[in-house]
């Protein structure tokens, strides 16, 4: 059984999304999705700075066993990259809500959140 | 309804991430594919590989049935326990199957792969028609492959009445235990790279026998580790780089095909000594990516010699070497670059020899 947080919003292609207090949102992918990848060895983020799209490809994760997609739950400005998953990848695996987080966006349309599912309804996407 | 092996209520038990694996429900990992990769690289791991076919070949042309049916000739078995690695081809010349064949006191032992169980065994008994031979499945025998710099030692510790014979024998021989477990066959082959057994035990008694093996140190693995390391150790599997429609020539088993005496026919040999005659045209490498990302089957691979472009045949994330490593069946020509093209985009890679990671050592 995975972990499904209550205060965050979910994609069904199984990111996380985090309003922070300063209305940023940090992004990561789910403790559903890194048990499905196994043990992640790469992963690639959107580069500082750069813009990201609502439901658009913002970066890929690689386990041993496949590459997948991300996507932005939100649009926006990244304005933060989590470096530490250069060297340890693995911290998507033990920690994928907290120091396992992927990029933070400064959003343009914080109202795209809404079309995003939440953790019940997650929970029910994933079948669990 | 997928099928079990004896040890799959001891799998999910001892945490084994059960799925789907060619209709057999086995262990992905128990935790971390690359602890248990690591493990059978430094220490000890074990598998179960209960879902192979064994099937053993007796009665009085054995040996020229299987002298007919296999590329590799079994009259090379001179010894008890002597084990010879070899494809099953058909007329045409494309690998139905790879295998090893033991010869045992009554005959041959043969292990199958488990994908391939019902046309291998369709195709056996086809072929047998014509000789005085019995096949039997057995279906009652799992299996247990022990792999790592102390899997021999741990073996050893676990059945000590045999401790003597198991630490003399050879590597590629087999030997029946004795005493009450006189229905064991333990070989020193493998599927890693590493030291160590493949232990056919009767089903009644494999969990007793996993779980003293888990007491001794030994790491449980899933079948993700298995691949991952054979992939190190620049092993083929089949469907990967070989299936039907592809010749033991392009898939490193040249070494496997007995062309002498030239007087043994067997089954596809004069479609392979064909196309021997005409020029190779495929090779298999090992592919090192020394950027980040990881190499996957099906990607296309571009060589400076031709036109023909290359794919991808088996590609994963080293955890012995911490880059991407790949094997792929390449235009033949001497190269020691390519260019894989990974989601539209020409990445550089080193070709090498199709072996990667050898008795814990990197060989690249």
């Amino acid at each position: 059984m995975s972990e499904v947080r209550a205060e965050l919003k979910y994609l069904e292609s199984h990111e996380w999304a985090r309003i922070e207090a300063d209305g940023t949102v940090t992004i990561g992918i789910t403790d559903h999705a890194q048990a499905a990848l196994g043990d992640v060895v790469f992963v690639e983020v959107p580069e500082l700075g750069s813009e990201v799209t609502a439901g658009s490809e913002a970066g890929v994760v690689e386990s041993v066993k496949a590459a997948s997609d991300i996507y932005s739950p939100v649009s926006g400005e990244v304005i933060a990259i989590n470096e530490a998953l250069e060297d340890a990848p693995e911290t998507v695996n033990s920690s994928p809500y907290d120091d396992g987080w992927f990029f933070k966006v400064k959003p343009s349309a914080l109202e795209e959140l809404d079309n995003a599912l939440d953790a019940e309804a997650y929970q029910e996407a994933i079948g669990e | 309804m997928l099928n079990k092996t004896p040890l799959a209520q001891l799998h999910q038990t001892m945490g084994g991430k059960m799925v789907d694996f060619g209709g057999w429900w086995m262990p992905v990992n128990y935790g971390s594919q690359i602890e248990e990769h690591k493990a059978v690289r430094t220490t000890a791991g074990m598998f179960d590989v209960s879902h192979m076919t064994i099937v053993d070949v007796h009665g009085e042309q054995a040996q020229a049935f299987l002298r007919y049916l296999l590329a590799n000739d079994v009259a090379k078995l001179t010894e008890q326990g002597k084990a010879l690695y070899t494809g099953m081809l058909n007329e045409q010349g494309g690998v139905i199957d790879d295998l090893i064949v033991y010869l045992m006191p009554l005959g041959y032992r043969l292990v199958v792969n488990c994908a391939t169980r019902e046309k291998d065994l369709a195709w056996m008994n086809q072929q047998a028609q014509k000789f005085d031979v019995q096949i039997t499945e057995r279906p009652e025998l799992a299996m247990v492959a022990i792999q790592g710099p102390q899997a021999r030692q741990k073996v050893s510790e676990v059945l000590s009445a045999d401790a003597a014979a198991l630490a003399s024998l050879g590597v590629f021989y087999g030997i029946g235990l004795s005493g009450e477990r006189s229905d064991w066959f333990a070989a020193r082959t493998g599927y890693t790279g590493e030291d160590g057994f493949e232990i056919m035990v009767p089903a009644t008694d494999v969990c007793a026998f996993w779980q003293q093996l888990a007491d001794a140190g030994v790491q449980p693995c899933g079948l993700g580790a298995r691949d991952t390391l054979r992939l190190e150790a620049g092993m083929n599997l089949y469907g990967h780089e070989m299936d039907d429609n592809t010749s033991p020539l392009v898939a490193n088993m040249g070494w496997t095909i007995a062309w002498e005496p030239a007087s043994r026919d067997f089954i596809g040999r004069s479609a392979i000594a064909q196309e021997k005659a005409n020029g190779v045209q495929f090779r298999l490498v090992g592919l090192v990516m020394r950027s980040r990302g990881v190499l996957r089957e099906g990607y296309e691979v571009v060589v400076p010699h031709s036109e023909v472009r290359g794919v991808i045949t088996s590609g994963t994330f080293s955890p012995s070497l911490g880059v991407s490593i790949a094997i792929a069946r390449v235009p033949v020509g001497e190269v020691t670059s390519a260019e894989v093209i990974i989601r539209g985009k020409n990445t550089s890679v080193d070709v090498v020899k199709p072996n990667f990671v050898r008795n814990g050592e990197a060989l690249v």
